[in-house]
Order: C-alpha cells, then structure tokens, then sequence
C-alpha cells in the first residue's frame, strides 16, 4: 500500500498530463466529427441522389472499417503520397472522421423520426424547405439525437487510447510508459482505468444534465419510450 | 358571376398505377362553406392537399385567389402564406409551446417583429379560447385544445380561405365539439372553408354546399338541404344514411 502510495506521487501527474491529451483529442475529434456527420445527415436525407450516395458512402466506409485501420492509413499510409502529418493531427483526422460518419447515422435516424407532418405543416405556412429543417425539424431532431450522441462521446473517450500505437502521449500512452519504468502492470493499468472511469463519469453526468434541461414539456414519456 | 377564390380544373392524381383523383373540377366562392364527404380512401384528402399544393397533381390546374398555383413559376410557399391548413392530426410543433406555434410562422414567414408576433397569436389564442393555454407545450394539451391551437396557427396568417383535413377524426368524442364550435363561428364570420369531415351536424347547420365523393370523382353536390332531403343518386342517400347512423346520434 506503502509504495503504491509511493507510486502514485509520479503516476498522478503523468496520468493527468495525458487525461488533458485524451480529452484534447476527444474534444476535436467530437467537433469535427459533428461538422461532417450532421451536414453528412442532411446530405443524405435532403440532398438528392448524388450527395445522398457520397454521404452513404462516406459513412458506410468509414463505419465498416476498424478505426485502427483508418489511423494507420492516414499516419503511416498517407506518407507515401506526400502527406505527411504529424501523430497528433493524423489522430485528429482519423477520430474526426470515424466520428463524423457515425454522428452522420445517428443524426439520420433522429431527423427521419420526426413525423413527416411536421414538415408539412410547416410549408403549410409558407416556410420554404430550409426554414422547415431549421425551425422545426432539426431542433427536435437534436433532442431525440442526444442519447445517442452522449453514447458516442463516452465511446470516443475510450476509442482515443488507441493513438498509444502512433505515440501519442495521451492517458494510455503514460499509462504504457509508466508500467514499463515501474514494473506493476496491475497498479499502473488499474489506476489509469479509473482515470477514464472518471472522466466517462463526470461527461455522463454533464451530458444527462442537457438531456433534462432541453427535454420538452409533456413530452417525457415518448421520448423515454424511444 | 363573382370570379371565385377558388377553382380547380380536371384534377387528376395517381399513386402508381393506383388513380385518386379522376378529373375533379370545382369553383369555391368567396365566404362559401364547402364540406366534401365520402368513404374513405376516396381522395378527399388528397384533393384538399391539392389545392396548396402539399400534394403536387399530376394534371389539372389549381388556381387561388386569381393565382394559378399549379404554374411551375409561381412561388408556392407565398401562395401557401394565405391558405389555412388544419391537419386530421393536428401537426403542431412539439418542440414550441402555444404561442410559439402560433407566433414562429409571423415571425419566419410574415417578418413580424418578435413583440408584434406574440402580440398578434395571443390575440389568435384568444379567438379559440386558449389564451390562458399560451405557454403550454403541445404534449401537455388536450386533443381538442392541440387542434384549437392548430387553428389559431393557421388563422394567425390572415388567410384567404381555410382548409380542414378531417379535423375532428382523431378526437374523444367528448373533444369533438370544442373544435366545431371554433368552426361554426369562423363560418359564421364569414370565411371561406372548405372541410373534409363526416360531422353531420356540422354540415347540416354550416355548409353553404356540401359534395359527396367516391373513387375519386365528384357523386353529387348540392346544398345540405337538397343533400340530406332529395338527393338525386342512390349513393349519396345510402352513404348519408350510414354515416348519419354512425356519427348523427351523437348530435
């Protein structure tokens, strides 16, 4: 007990360094994931035959491939083309686009469970199709979106301990660092395992906390039912 | 004879090979109101969303108030600005509370200033009874006040004539006549409506005129008192016998 005690003194604030990489990553690859997947759901909604195939497409590759495969394309295979970028920006490219293509799904499903009266009674009033969507149909999609979406946050987290393999130094990769100098595994492991418990814990919180806050009156037990 | 607001001219529209309407033409004037009955599954739905537009004809021509809205030319969402429409199952915005629902169209469509906005549905509120209701959210509104709301939406636009797509079929019989009343007393001020609607009473006491469909083509029209005492073809007294069976007792 002694020296885990001891051990932690140095493992806490190597762990932390690398927790602020990992929500770092998380964070961008999120973001960017939302820019591409949600005009990516659009696309394939409203967008008509060809955005509609090249937005199936895009999700539909990048969905059906490991997100490993995807890193290794853009870190070690995009080099060979000229494209050299570095660990962090590769990390940020793959994750975001991992992400993107299934925020992309999970904003599709959210925007074609909205009742397809509510569009028409939206252009009953004379809104054109892009008020419709902006007013009317993608607010309520964003709530119905949002269990999901916290999901893919939680998942994101995790998935980002895979850029140990391209020597990112986030929370896994000071974790690796930390078990080889110390020798204890155990220790090591299951300390940075509560590190992501707590990180996971504390966005569950935050992101149930939207989910009540955005929640529309009267609506509660259809949307529990969903 | 009075140019009238609204015309509609041999429409035809098919779903596949499955033909819904078969050529009906029709003239609505001004302060008429025009009730179409008929089984269903007959296209009665489906001609009043001809007329703005929410179903597209595959012939035909729809002219409102003097503008031909089957003209590819024509901006269908201005035209559609001034044609009330009331939907069986009310289609209010679930993410907007009463006001809102009556206000957002002011406000995105009319360009009315927030203040003139909520000014203007509280008074539309006001007119369906359902001032007090304002900050309500529709999941929390019962089913006759969901399409009261519903009314004071489109009403809140000023339009030119109001359309009501069975408005009272997906209502607790008890609900029913909260929603006529609204009805009766639009008529009464003198709106054009045209109601897809099997209230019997309804017809009886408010139609200017009522029509009877079947398989897509116009059976009989006339007024109620000709529709309900001497109508001239076996189908429209067998189908009014029915229906009045069903829906007429309750009255």
């Amino acid at each position: 007990m002694q020296a885990y005690l001891i051990f932690l003194q140095t493992a806490i604030p190597e762990l932390w360094a690398g927790t602020l990489i990992t929500l770092q990553i998380t964070l961008v690859a999120l973001i960017a994931g939302f820019f591409i997947g949600f005009p990516a759901a659009l696309a394939r909604i409203y967008g008509g035959k060809t955005l509609s195939a090249i937005s199936t497409t895009y999700t539909e590759i990048f969905r059906g491939t490991p997100v490993l495969v995807q890193l290794f394309i853009i870190y070690y295979g995009l080099p060979q083309f000229g494209i050299t970028l570095s660990a962090f920006m590769a990390a940020y490219v793959a994750m975001g686009l991992n992400s993107g293509a299934y925020q992309a799904e999970y904003f599709r499903g959210a925007i074609q469970a909205i009742s397809s009266g509510q569009m028409m009674a939206a252009q009953s009033l004379g809104m054109n199709k892009l008020k419709a969507i902006t007013y009317i149909i993608v607010p309520q999609a964003f709530r119905l979106a949002l269990p999901a979406w916290a999901n893919e946050v939680v998942s994101m987290v995790k998935v980002t301990s895979i850029v140990y393999l391209t020597a990112v130094p986030d929370l896994m990769t000071k974790a690796k660092i930390l078990s080889s100098k110390y020798f204890n595994p155990i220790e090591t492991y299951l300390t940075a395992a509560v590190f992501y418990l707590i990180i996971i814990g504390i966005l569950s919180i935050v992101l149930n906390y939207i989910e009540k806050v955005s929640r529309i009156p009267g609506l509660e037990m259809e949307g529990e039912a969903r | 004879m009075v140019e009238p607001i609204i015309r509609l001219e041999n429409i035809h529209k098919a779903y596949g090979k499955d033909e819904i309407l078969k050529g009906i033409s029709l003239e609505i004037q001004e302060g008429e109101v025009v009730v179409i009955i008929g089984p269903s599954g007959t296209g009665k739905s489906t001609l009043l969303r001809c007329i703005n537009q929410l179903t597209v004809p595959n012939k035909g021509d729809v002219w409102v108030d003097g503008v031909e809205l089957t003209d590819p030319r024509v901006d269908i969402n201005k035209a559609r600005r001034h044609i009330g429409f009331v939907f069986q199952d009310f289609n209010l915005f679930n993410h907007l509370n009463a006001l809102n629902n009556v206000s957002i169209g002011l406000k995105l469509v009319l360009g009315l200033t927030p203040e003139k906005a909520k000014e203007k549905a509280l008074l539309e509120l006001d007119r369906v009874g359902l001032k007090q209701k304002a900050d309500l959210f529709p999941g929390q509104l019962s089913g006759g006040q969901k399409q009261r709301v519903a009314i004071a939406r489109a009403l809140a636009m000023d339009p030119r004539v109001m359309l009501f797509d069975e408005p009272t079929s997906a209502l607790d019989p008890e609900l029913i006549g909260e929603v006529l009343e609204v009805m009766q007393k639009l008529a009464r001020e003198g709106m054009t409506m045209i109601c897809v609607t099997h209230e019997m009473g309804f017809a009886r006491e408010v139609a200017s005129r009522i029509i009877f469909m079947e398989h897509g083509v116009v059976v009989e029209e006339g007024s109620p008192e000709h529709m309900f005492t001497r109508p001239q073809y076996d189908r429209t007294r067998e189908f009014l016998g029915k229906i009045s069976e069903l829906y007429g007792k309750q009255k």
